[in-house]
């Protein structure tokens, strides 16, 4: 392999239209609408309610983030649209195509909608690049030097150029935390779903990825779902932030953040967005206050 | 706390020499130099899986850097020094309880020089020492009943147990007569595997691979069931079949557990088989351990002894170094400190 050129990577399907949502067909936009979601665990009656009646969109290329206290049921919703969970009824709907509802509770888990875990899912058997490639390549879209080309090329974008052949338990969380999002990235996904996904870093990691996070988004305009319980981080990434109630979870408030696009640290120190964050901690700490007396706990 | 553990500095993310992975000869000696060996073969090791031409011989320098580099570590440690103080206080008490307090219940007991004497001397009293052909004839016998048995132990414990962990349906089925038949130990099962198989062979090597085939089964079961969920979620969202889950997911997920249960697989089966060999079999260390006592040649029955600690702790090393080979990945967590 040394002696030959490094294969150029040639986007095989459509060249992605610069455009906040793309199509026609430059496909993906991924809008979401959940629609009286219902979720119990256990039985109907005796059972845990953990969602209620949960209706909201979720707009396409948007940032809206989720916020609630622990245990609410934000996990619980993010499931559902993943495809790991049932519901028990209502309808959730990417793109007028219902992913999960009345005659299939369960939505199937696929390369449109993916997941980047709270505690990371990087395959700590692979090698960076491998992970990155894993996508396309099982889906069989790409051959592996296709897939490794354009890994490198994702890796690159994201500042991650040299760790391709290190493993997960080699580098450190943040950034295993952006391989995954370029993981993701890798398969053009409608929308990014991501739980809580810095929780376990400390502060100044956090803001290094809030704004990799940004630069990300600014430049794939991906439709991201983004469950947090950071007051700050929420209204500091979304262009909407849906405010839970404690469980049974449903939106309480939901609030456009119009602060525009691309945004950087110099945001938090806004009177704007000081006014947003007033507005919120009211509504949460309410709803903080009610877990706390129903005795949730962290999971 | 492990002393001389090589010290790991620096970032990471600065292995490769260039984003292609190649790195070039003789950078390995720096990193051996610079960051301490564990970095250093993370180094080399990037450099096998994509520029193999350029760095074979990098690759064969380094590694013999790192090896005499560990070793150098691992002399300048306590170590050595305090594992050759546990052999002498075991030696000690050995040759104070047999040969010089002449203690009531080691009174038919050889002492330890009776042993190494015997065991050493090219003209033995017993006719069994390091130098009569008959000793290597009997370890090259259980040598290879028990790679026999650990063989096939593994080819039918590591698939059925990555089954029984993967599928509920399949567990239903299987495990409950598994766990019934678990608890019976490899003994109860001579008559019937004397009776089944025909020779004193076979029926040596089934009941070697009995005791292997259940630890192996069991600790892959409990690999599968061991993984994360969120890989397999994360696998099926990156669009993975469920074939393809299993081959990327549970096969490399469940490896540290099959290696744990390898290991103990490996030792089973040499308990076992010395359970065997004095049943039955003409050749073997159980087998001349047990005539060793029947005719009295008690140094002979001590030596047997010693060379089954000896071997069997050869084999289980060599599983373990297998398993480090095979998971390069884990190995290379490990010298990072278990980042996590």
């Amino acid at each position: 392999m040394s002696s030959e050129p490094a294969p150029v990577y040639e986007p095989s399907i459509a060249p992605p239209a610069p455009s906040p949502t793309r199509r026609p067909d430059g496909s993906r936009k991924g809008e979401i609408r959940i629609e009286n979601v219902v979720k119990v665990y256990g039985s109907q009656t005796a059972g845990i309610r953990a969602v209620d009646n949960c209706s909201f969109d979720v707009p396409a290329g948007k940032i809206t983030v989720v916020v609630g206290p622990s245990g609410c049921g934000k996990t619980t919703l993010l499931n559902a649209i993943a495809g790991f969970h049932s519901i028990t009824s209502g309808t959730i709907c990417l793109d007028d195509q219902v992913l999960c509802g009345p005659a299939r509770p369960k939505a199937n888990p696929g390369p449109d909608r993916i997941v980047v875990f709270q505690n990371g899912a990087l395959f700590p058997w692979k090698t960076i690049i491998e992970n990155v490639a894993f996508g396309p390549m099982v889906q069989g879209l790409l051959s592996r030097k296709q897939a490794y080309a354009k890994a490198r090329t994702m890796l690159a974008e994201a500042g991650l150029r040299d760790l391709e052949s290190n493993y997960p338990g080699e580098i450190s969380s943040g950034m295993r935390r952006r391989v995954e999002i370029a993981r993701a990235l890798m398969n053009d996904p409608k929308v990014l779903l991501l739980d809580e996904p810095y929780r376990a870093l400390d502060s100044l990691t956090k803001s290094v990825m809030h704004e990799a996070l940004l630069e990300t988004f600014d430049r794939n305009q991906v439709t991201v779902f983004f469950i947090t319980h950071d007051l700050e981080e929420a209204i500091f990434l979304g262009h909407r932030v849906v405010i839970m109630t404690t469980r049974p979870c449903r939106p309480k408030k939901i609030l456009n953040v119009d602060i525009p696009h691309p945004r950087d640290y110099s945001v938090l120190t806004a009177k704007r967005f000081r006014e947003y964050l007033d507005e919120t901690v009211e509504a949460v700490h309410e709803e903080a206050l009610k877990a706390f007396a129903a005795g949730e706990r962290e999971r | 706390m492990i002393w001389g553990e090589p010290e790991i500095g620096g970032a990471a993310h600065d292995n490769c020499n260039g984003n292609d992975g190649r790195v070039l000869p003789g950078s390995g000696a720096h990193g051996v130099n610079e960051l301490g060996p564990g970095y250093a073969a993370a180094a080399a090791n990037v450099a096998v899986t994509d520029a193999a031409s350029v760095t074979d011989k990098a690759e064969t320098a380094s590694r013999f850097e790192i090896a005499a580099y560990r070793l150098a570590q691992w002399l300048r440690s306590p170590r050595p020094y305090l594992m050759l103080l546990g052999f002498a206080i075991f030696l000690g008490f050995w040759y104070l309880t047999v040969e010089v307090w002449k203690l009531p219940r080691f009174v038919q007991m050889p002492g330890p020089t009776a042993v190494i004497t015997e065991w050493l001397s090219p003209d033995p009293i017993y006719g069994l020492s390091i130098y009569s052909p008959e000793y290597y004839q009997h370890i090259w016998v259980s040598w290879r009943r028990v790679l026999i048995a650990f063989v096939l132990a593994t080819l039918a414990g590591v698939p059925l147990g990555l089954f029984l962990g993967w599928s509920q349906l399949f567990k239903e089925y299987v495990f409950p007569v598994f766990e019934l038949l678990r608890p019976i130990p490899p003994l109860a099962w001579v008559p019937l595997a004397i009776i089944m198989f025909q020779g004193s062979e076979t029926p040596i090597i089934f009941l070697t691979f009995l005791a292997s085939f259940y630890a192996t089964t069991l600790n892959t079961m409990l690999g599968v069931e061991s993984i994360d969920v969120s890989f397999v979620r994360a696998a099926y969202c990156l669009g993975a079949k469920r074939r393809q889950v299993f081959w990327h997911v549970v096969v490399p997920g469940a490896m540290p557990f099959i290696f744990t249960g390898l290991q103990i697989s490996v030792g089973v089966a040499w308990f076992s088989l010395v359970a065997g060999e004095m049943v039955s079999g003409q050749y073997g260390l159980g087998y001349l351990i047990n005539t060793s006592y029947t005719m009295v040649q008690y140094p002979t029955m001590v030596i047997g002894m010693f060379t089954l600690g000896v071997v069997g702790y050869v084999t289980s090393a060599g599983v373990r170094l297998l398993g480090d080979y095979i998971m390069q990945w884990r190995a290379r967590e490990l010298a990072m400190g278990g980042n996590q």
